[in-house]
Order: C-alpha cells, then sequence, then structure tokens
C-alpha cells in the first residue's frame, strides 16, 4: 500500500479541495479522508486578537513533521498524508495549518490527523506572536496541549 | 559549532545565529546554557529560566543533559507553540 507524505512550510495560503485532490488522484483504494484546519482565531482568553505572526526553524521544522507522519504511518494503515504549516503574519479567520490523512476507513484516518495535530502543536519548532490593542507577545505553551500529546505515548 | 536562537531566546540574545567556540569543559546542553549565560546580561536575560529552554541538537529534540560533542547545530528556543 502506498502512502505518499506531503510536507509543506510556506507563507502562501492552501486550497483545501484542491489539496484532497491532489492526495487522491485518481487512486480508488481510498475510503475516507479527514481534514483538520487550524484557523487564526480573534480571542484568547478574552483578549483580543488583532494578528499572529508565526516563526519556524527551517529545516528542523519540517524534519519533525516528517518524522511524526513517518510515525503516523507506522500506527495506522493511511494511503496519504499531507501537512501544510503556513509562517508569517496572519489576520483573525486566516488560514495557519492543514492536516489530510487518507485511509481504507474513517477511524485510522480521524486518529492520524489527531495524532498528528497533537504532535504538531507540542514538538514541531513553530512559535506563535499575538497582537493586541496591549502589546504584541509570545503564546505561552499550554499544558493542555502537553497532555493531548503525551496520550499518544506508546505503553 | 553553530548555534541558532528561536522566538523570545532570539529576541533576548539579539540575533538569529552565531558561531561559538565554548571550552572543552563544557560538555552538555545545560552546561552550554551555564557559559552562555556568563557571557553578557542579554544571554542571562535569555536563559535566566534554563528550564523552561528547549534545545535541539542537529534538528533532533534534545534533553539537558545531552552531550554536545560533535554538534553541529544547537538551537535554544522555548516551548513550542504552532499549530
Amino acid at each position: 500500500m502506498s502512502c505518499p507524505v506531503t510536507i509543506r512550510i510556506q507563507p502562501d495560503d492552501f486550497d483545501i479541495a484542491r489539496e484532497i485532490a491532489v492526495l487522491t488522484g485518481s487512486r480508488t483504494d481510498i475510503g475516507a479522508v479527514v481534514s483538520f484546519s487550524g484557523i487564526c482565531r480573534a480571542d484568547e482568553d478574552s483578549a483580543k486578537i488583532a494578528a499572529l505572526t508565526l516563526e519556524h526553524y527551517p529545516g528542523m521544522a519540517e524534519e519533525e513533521i516528517r518524522r511524526h507522519a513517518v510515525e503516523a504511518i507506522s500506527r495506522w494503515p493511511l494511503n496519504g498524508v499531507t501537512v501544510i504549516h503556513r509562517v508569517g503574519r496572519f489576520m483573525p479567520g486566516q488560514n495557519i495549518v492543514l492536516v489530510l490523512t487518507a485511509s481504507q476507513h474513517r477511524q485510522a484516518a480521524f486518529q492520524a490527523a489527531e495524532f498528528l495535530m497533537d504532535y504538531l502543536k507540542n514538538s514541531a519548532p513553530f512559535w506563535k506572536k499575538e497582537e493586541s490593542a496591549t502589546g504584541t507577545g509570545w503564546v505561552e505553551a499550554q499544558a493542555r496541549d502537553e497532555e493531548a500529546a503525551a496520550r499518544w505515548t506508546r505503553r | 559549532m553553530k548555534v541558532k536562537y528561536f522566538a523570545w531566546v532570539r529576541e533576548r540574545v539579539g540575533k538569529a545565529e552565531e558561531t561559538i567556540e565554548p571550552p572543552a569543559t563544557v560538555l552538555t546542553v545545560e552546561e552550554l546554557i551555564a557559559w552562555l549565560s556568563g557571557q553578557s546580561e542579554a544571554y542571562a536575560h535569555a536563559f535566566e529560566k534554563p528550564k523552561v529552554i528547549r534545545a535541539a541538537i542537529d534538528h533532533a529534540h534534545v534533553k539537558a543533559d545531552a552531550t554536545i560533542a560533535g554538534a553541529r547545530e544547537i538551537a535554544f528556543f522555548p516551548p513550542m507553540t504552532g499549530g
């Protein structure tokens, strides 16, 4: 079973429908595609966000995402994985990240997408800086994101 | 070896990357943090809470007690907030 992996880090927006079409192509063995998009929110803990700037560690970010994509493929019967993470400055409502997972059945696709997002938030080298009416500041890592990633640790 | 800094660590240090030559007695990531902290106020500020700082050697996450021997590139950054 072939499982193409596409990983891109880019300033440009992505087109979800187009990315799904690229992932599935003319294949007929895929029965489920799960799509997750992360979008810039306008508020964080009741504070209004004007914009968000995303910085990354070029080289390591791609490698870290690829490591987790490879792990997802080893854990679930996947037919394709796409991860696109944008970097730069974003306004509320704009896309930040896209994860697509394809499989024969939905369970593997759902679980793998959740696994990839939990790890992306926790161990992929990206950092968010918020701009609000009161100034700018780096977003602090959330304990809940660490807990979300920890539940995937093999026992 | 090359050292890179990201997010607020970069802002506090005041540069994104540099080449450093720590003394041979500096063997681990935490020893390198301690040595850098002694170089100037800026580094001391960046590394004032060493337990918060994450490190990577040659693009792989490492713990504070990891050895830096043979490292080509070491990066220091805060906990990640992508996604």
